[in-house]
């Protein structure tokens, strides 16, 4: 995975693809065994799962005849019909709060949030609805639902195309959450949460769509929800972190390893639930932990590593736990500055685990 | 009825038979009897919370006469203790649900007129107003999905919840898709204190269905009969797949929005003494009496039964064990494991 995604994606100015309107390559048939895109990965297991249960249906903006906005569900119309892949009116709420109905009635609903930014209509469904279903009704009724966005930055869409939204949602027993970065871990993780009997919400970093490219396994397999993953082993540090930072953490991770620092990198997947056996065992071995995330610091995914390590392990550090993230303002902005301020560059997370080594 | 009894005038029946009639006042003064119970044990400090339907048991026997069970779905708001009731809700369901018993259909977890039961084709719901709404456009698109299947969804709500945009957006969505499905708004005239002229700038609701390409129908809510013909019409036109209806059933509340609700804030008395004397439940026992489908005996039977069937729910209910705080963490996720870090 450390094939300097983040470079690429640095040089891969592009805009979003049919975002504004640009013509983009579909992506290639799916073959299940080779080199493929992240975008390409969300195709293959939708794709997979639409045949092989018919109960799979796909529900969205713009899923059907467009082909969703990234092309992921492009051909999907003609293939399953209109039945299984439909075209929902520009209402978010409904969208979630249909697929919850469906749920509830034996079916298993994809729901497509267009943009992350775009799910807070979508809250009271995902909070109230989908993820109290079962408890409320004391197991009598159950919503197996996956809720698929594509969310994060740096791919210019300023403040409402570009926004992170895990923390918002992975205080709510109830709902789980997965946020993988690679396609093997995306065709994994997005079948094990079709075929999960709860609901998940599934973030898929669109910056990382058609930058990070990776093998996928031939044939149906499932990567359980709630298991991180060391990406790169090593000694002096541990790093979790997760979707395109991900990519940037592996990249200065390589990089400080021809200099003969050893920092191990935990892709976190799973953020609820979370893996606290990786990151502890990583961080009992290495003694010193950073956490990476492009979403705002406060009240973020780190806030919560963090704890959880300092109830568990804080005699087996030796240096405070550190914590890189996006900056507390609203969003980022839409100037390039702006952005590549807001976004964090592979160069101040190698300055950050330089540091922390060193201490 | 053993007894034979007089026609005093002619009952326009909407095809139902007398057993059918009296099936529905039953209905109807057992909702009495049950709404007032729970006001009455929450006066003694035996329960926390209760919520009344007091004026809403005519649209709500009527409506559940429409109703085929084991066939229908039910997705109900907390104010339909009679449709609940009416399709096989029981009174110890309803009390043990009061009293957030052990054996509560939700385990003691949801609040009173809080209803699920998948046996009896009744959705799981909560508090938040119209958000039950998709769900039920949901699970009429989810009878069709594998072709048409001859049911249909009874969706229920108050005027107000109308104004929520997810209603809108799932009787838009039924109304593309045609979906089986019934939108029934009982229009008391309140939410909690705001009355309908502060929720929208037309009297009907049902002229709402207009904007949707779908037919909207008015029936007296007060009326058992004419809100059961309005219900037939609408859901047989969902089974038959016609699509939609929205049927709007006028009528009144009578009691406070709840137990923690007090009306005098906001309505005169005046308003409510005028409503009274259209009273739903007295109105059909009458209409019943006069037709000759009951008579005096009979109507004093009744009201005995139901007060006997609600005394002996309320006895066992609150006999019963509430849930063990052990099981607190039970259906969180489908398996035992509910923690957010996993070891």
């Amino acid at each position: 995975m450390s094939e300097t995604a983040a470079e690429r994606a640095h040089e891969d100015r592009e805009p979003v693809p049919g975002f504004n309107g640009t013509a983009h390559d579909s992506p290639s048939e799916p073959t299940g065994n080779s080199t493929i895109s992240n975008v390409e990965a969300v195709r293959l297991a939708l794709h997979d799962a639409m045949l092989a249960d018919e109960r799979v249906l796909i529900l969205g903006e713009d899923v059907g005849v467009r082909g969703n906005v990234f092309l992921i569900t492009k051909g999907f119309l003609e293939e399953f019909g209109a039945k299984r892949v439909v075209d929902m009116p520009l209402a978010e709420a409904s969208i979630v709060g249909v697929a919850v109905g469906m749920a509830m009635q034996g079916l298993r609903p994809i729901a497509e949030i267009q943009f992350a930014d775009f799910i807070y209509p979508a809250f009271s469904q995902i909070v109230g609805e989908a993820a109290k279903t079962r408890y409320r009704s004391n197991g009598d009724y159950s919503c197996p639902l996956v809720i698929r966005t594509p969310y994060g930055g740096g791919v210019h869409g300023a403040l409402s195309h570009s926004i992170s939204i895990e923390a918002l949602f992975y205080h709510v027993p109830g709902l789980k959450i997965v946020a993988p970065s690679t396609p093997r871990d995306i065709v994994g993780l997005l079948t094990a949460a079709i075929e999960d009997p709860d609901p998940v919400l599934f973030l898929e970093h669109k910056k990382t769509y058609r930058s990070v490219k990776g093998d996928v396994p031939a044939g149906h397999f499932t990567i359980p929800i709630g298991r991180a993953d060391v990406k790169k082993p090593g000694t002096q540090a541990t790093v979790v972190s997760y979707g395109y930072n991900l990519h940037q953490a592996l990249d200065a991770a390589a990089e400080l390893e021809t200099e003969g620092i050893s920092v191990e990198v935990v892709d976190l997947r799973s953020i609820r639930p979370m893996d606290k056996t990786t990151i502890l065992t990583s961080v009992r071995k290495t003694r010193k932990l950073l956490i990476i995330h492009e979403d705002n610091k406060f009240g973020g995914i780190g806030a919560e590593i963090s704890a959880m390590v300092a109830e568990e392990a804080l005699f087996d550090l030796d240096a405070p736990i550190r914590r890189l993230c996006g900056p507390d303002v609203p969003a980022m902005g839409y100037a390039k500055p702006l952005e590549d301020a807001f976004m964090i560059s592979t160069e101040r997370m190698r300055a950050a685990m330089q540091e922390l080594v060193a201490f | 009825m053993a007894k034979t009894v007089t026609a005093r005038a002619t009952l326009d029946r909407g095809g139902l038979t007398d057993e059918q009639l009296v099936a529905m006042l039953w209905n109807m003064l057992l909702q009495r009897q049950l709404d007032n119970r729970g006001f009455q044990l929450n006066r003694q400090g035996k329960i926390p919370f209760a919520l009344g339907s007091e004026g809403h048991e005519a649209l709500q026997a009527g409506a559940a006469m429409a109703f085929v069970r084991g066939s229908d779905i039910l997705v109900p708001y907390y104010r339909d203790l009679g449709l609940v009731l009416g399709v096989g809700i029981t009174p110890l369901d309803l009390l043990t649900n009061m009293f957030a018993r052990e054996a509560d259909l939700s385990g003691g977890r949801q609040f009173p007129n809080h209803y699920t039961a998948r046996d009896r084709g009744v959705l799981s719901i909560s508090s938040i107003i119209a958000a039950h709404c998709t769900h039920a456009a949901g699970v009429a698109y989810a009878l069709t999905y594998h072709g048409g299947t001859g049911r249909a969804v009874l969706c229920s709500t108050g005027e107000g919840a109308t104004s929520e945009g997810e209603w809108h957006e799932a009787v838009n969505f039924s109304a593309i898709h045609k979906l089986p499905i019934v939108f029934l708004v009982e229009n008391n005239g309140w939410a909690i204190s705001t009355p309908q002229s502060a929720q929208m700038a037309i009297v009907d609701v049902a002229d709402k269905a207009a904007g949707y390409g779908i037919p909207g129908l008015i029936c007296d809510g007060t009326d058992p009969i004419a809100t059961y013909r309005a219900m037939k019409v609408a859901l047989e036109r969902a089974r038959s797949g016609g699509g939609p209806t929205l049927v709007e059933a006028k009528c009144y509340r009578f009691l406070a929005h709840s137990t923690d609700d007090d009306d005098r804030t906001y309505r005169n008395r005046e308003e409510l003494a005028q409503q009274r004397t259209d009273d739903p439940v007295p109105k059909y026992e009458h209409a019943l009496l006069e037709a000759g489908i009951i008579d005096d005996d009979g109507l004093t039977a009744m009201k005995a039964d139901v007060l006997k069937q609600t005394n002996d729910a309320t006895d066992a209910a609150e006999n019963l064990p509430y849930p063990s705080v052990d099981d607190m963490t039970t259906h969180v996720y489908s398996g035992a494991a509910y923690e957010p870090w996993l070891e």
